[in-house]
């Protein structure tokens, strides 16, 4: 490299090694915090307006220091005349759970056949599925729209349990392959023969190796489900309605509206934040299909 | 345990039960496959192939005694119709502009965090909560929270520097809709990023370093070759994702003042304008559109799984 003929000194403002800290480490760790509270300020704004009374939340300059109050969120829950976010939140719960138990189910037997007994051209078989994955929702919206309404499957909260089952399905065997690709032969050969069958060997070799990454695949499966709109927003009405299509309905025709908003998507957001956090470990081989570790 | 590793992979299994044809044991292999492959073909293919069909037909949901063949004539209809050509355009400006945005933003968040600070943790997790915030309830967020032109939070802090307070949505609704979703994607990227920063080889960096090598020579010569494939990996994993955004869309602009993308076109075309043919010939253009950018997609992914199937 020609680079290392010029003599420069090492003051490194971006060697991104872990090391000795060098004079300049302090200030770029203070970029990184600005960093983070720009980012998270926003949601900490939104989490501060949603204790706020209407008035308080719209004024400008923004009142920052304003009394708190629970207005925003007994109004979000109905208790001020509007429709309850209830039956959304069951059904969004429901839908989400449903489905991540369906792919859990669908999935864990495939990743079985493509990582610990492969099946001939397993590569081949996984991208088929990475490539359902890739085409776009509006491509099949129509057809299952027009399928629904013949067979009277609208507003019914199992026909979204099945599509969010083949939005993440995908998604989740390949994550499940790469995790139960990381469970060593030798061990489940040992096993055999030691005698044990099948299912001891499921549930007692590999089980407990993959169960984590298992957990994290179910927390981001139940994340897509649970954010999901274009779908609901299509296929369900009044009864099935999920929180997101609750979301975008609720605000239309009222005065000050800014403290119910904040604590409504403070509410509909508290699932997926939970979850995100404890799959934080291994969301990026999640979101990365894997392709990451 | 160990002792095992020693044996024989092709030695015969011990099962005492009477051994099953070379065809019965392939199928028995294949079958804990075939529920989960039978779904995805069912669920995900064969609407496309409807919606393919449909695209040939003159349909529109309100007159459907009138459904007639017009081979390409939706097609047709769908590339010389002014506003639909406007909204493929939309779609790759909105895409190339938040995944380029958020790719560079995401980068330089990875290497600042690639390093050791006081509370680097706490700040990756701070960083992080944007793309968990349900994308309805974000784009709801930015359009009443944060954009409001009288008391959103961003001209309220324009407000104590004296800066002008634009109304962000009308003036600038691409932008103000990029934004929102720049703020979300960002995250994702950082850890694609810095997932990639942590897999190089400190080794070589750092006998780089005693060599002589400044930090920019080190970022130009061995971090940023060693980060291409995840910089690809990111962009192009965004692109699918944000090509098919509609959540944003829908709720802060309702597609209005030039902002509707294909998808959400698709969405108008036959929920509202209940133009069943035309909706799927923007569809199938659209899936055109994704397989352009997943057969490269594709190939990064392979490239980079063939890569850890060697390491391992």
């Amino acid at each position: 490299m020609s680079a290392t003929a010029v003599r420069v000194r090492p003051s490194s403002t971006e060697s991104g090694r872990p090391g000795p800290r060098r004079p300049k480490g302090r200030g770029l760790g203070l970029v990184a915090w600005l960093a983070g509270i720009i980012f998270f300020l926003p949601i900490a704004w939104m989490a501060l307006t949603s204790f706020h009374s209407e008035q308080d939340a719209a004024t400008n300059p923004p009142s920052f220091g304003a009394a708190l109050t629970l207005d925003g969120y007994r109004e979000f829950f109905g208790t001020g005349g509007g429709a309850s976010p209830w039956p959304a939140l069951t059904n969004s719960l429901v839908a989400s759970l449903a489905s991540t138990l369906l792919v859990l189910i669908l999935a864990l037997p495939a990743a079985y056949a493509l990582s610990i007994r492969p099946v001939k051209k397993w590569t081949d078989v996984l991208f088929f599925f990475l490539s359902t994955k890739m085409l776009p929702v509006v491509a099949g919206l129509l057809p299952i729209y027009l399928f629904a309404k013949n067979t009277g499957m609208l507003d019914n909260i199992w026909l979204l349990v099945i599509l969010y089952t083949s939005m993440n399905l995908p998604i989740a065997v390949w994550m499940m392959q790469s995790f139960l690709s990381e469970v060593p032969v030798a061990i489940i050969e040992a096993a055999q023969i030691d005698g044990a069958k099948l299912p001891t060997i499921l549930t007692r070799v590999v089980a407990p190796i993959a169960l984590p990454g298992i957990a994290a695949t179910s927390l981001i499966c139940f994340i897509f489900s649970w954010n999901e709109l274009l779908f609901a927003r299509v296929l369900t009405g009044v009864v099935a309605e999920t929180a997101p299509v609750f979301l975008t309905g609720f605000i239309t025709s009222q005065g000050l509206f800014l403290a119910k908003v904040c604590a409504a998507s403070l509410v509909v957001s508290l699932p997926v934040l939970a979850a995100g956090f404890a799959a934080q470990d291994k969301l990026v081989q999640g979101l990365s299909l894997g392709a990451v570790k | 345990m160990t002792a095992t590793t020693t044996a024989p992979v092709a030695a015969p299994p011990v099962h005492t039960v009477k051994r099953p044809s070379g065809r019965m044991r392939a199928w028995a292999t294949r079958a804990p496959l075939l529920p989960a492959l039978i779904f995805m073909i069912a669920v995900t293919q064969l609407p496309f192939v409807a919606t393919l069909v449909i695209s040939f037909f003159d349909w529109n949901s309100l007159y459907p005694d009138a459904r007639s063949f017009t081979g390409f004539g939706n097609y047709t209809e769908v590339l010389s119709d002014a506003a639909l050509r406007k909204s493929v355009w939309t779609t790759i400006l909105l895409t190339v502009a938040v995944v380029v945005a958020s790719l560079v933003l995401g980068l330089g968040l990875a290497l600042l965090l690639d390093r050791k600070f006081r509370g680097r943790g706490l700040v990756r997790t701070l960083l992080i909560a944007p793309f968990l915030v349900v994308p309805v309830a974000a784009a709801l967020l930015w359009k009443h929270v944060l954009y409001n032109p009288e008391y959103g939070l961003l001209n309220g802090l324009l407000h104590y520097v004296g800066g002008p307070e634009p109304d962000w949505i009308s003036n600038t609704p691409l932008l103000a809709v990029e934004m929102s979703l720049v703020w979300q994607w960002t995250p994702f990227m950082m850890l694609i990023l810095l997932a990639g920063l942590q897999s190089r080889d400190h080794q070589q960096i750092e006998a780089a370093e005693v060599d002589g090598a400044s930090a920019w020579q080190v970022f130009r010569y061995l971090t940023l070759p060693h980060l291409r494939r995840y910089l690809e990996l990111g962009a192009l994993l965004g692109s699918i994702y944000i090509v098919q955004n509609f959540d944003a869309v829908f709720t802060i602009t309702s597609g209005g003042l030039g902002t509707a993308n294909l998808p959400y076109t698709v969405y108008q075309s036959f929920y509202q304008a209940h133009e069943n043919g035309l909706a799927s010939a923007a569809g199938v253009l659209v899936v055109i559109g994704s397989i352009i950018i997943a057969t490269f997609a594709l190939r990064v992914v392979s490239s980079l799984f063939r890569e850890e199937a060697s390491r391992a």
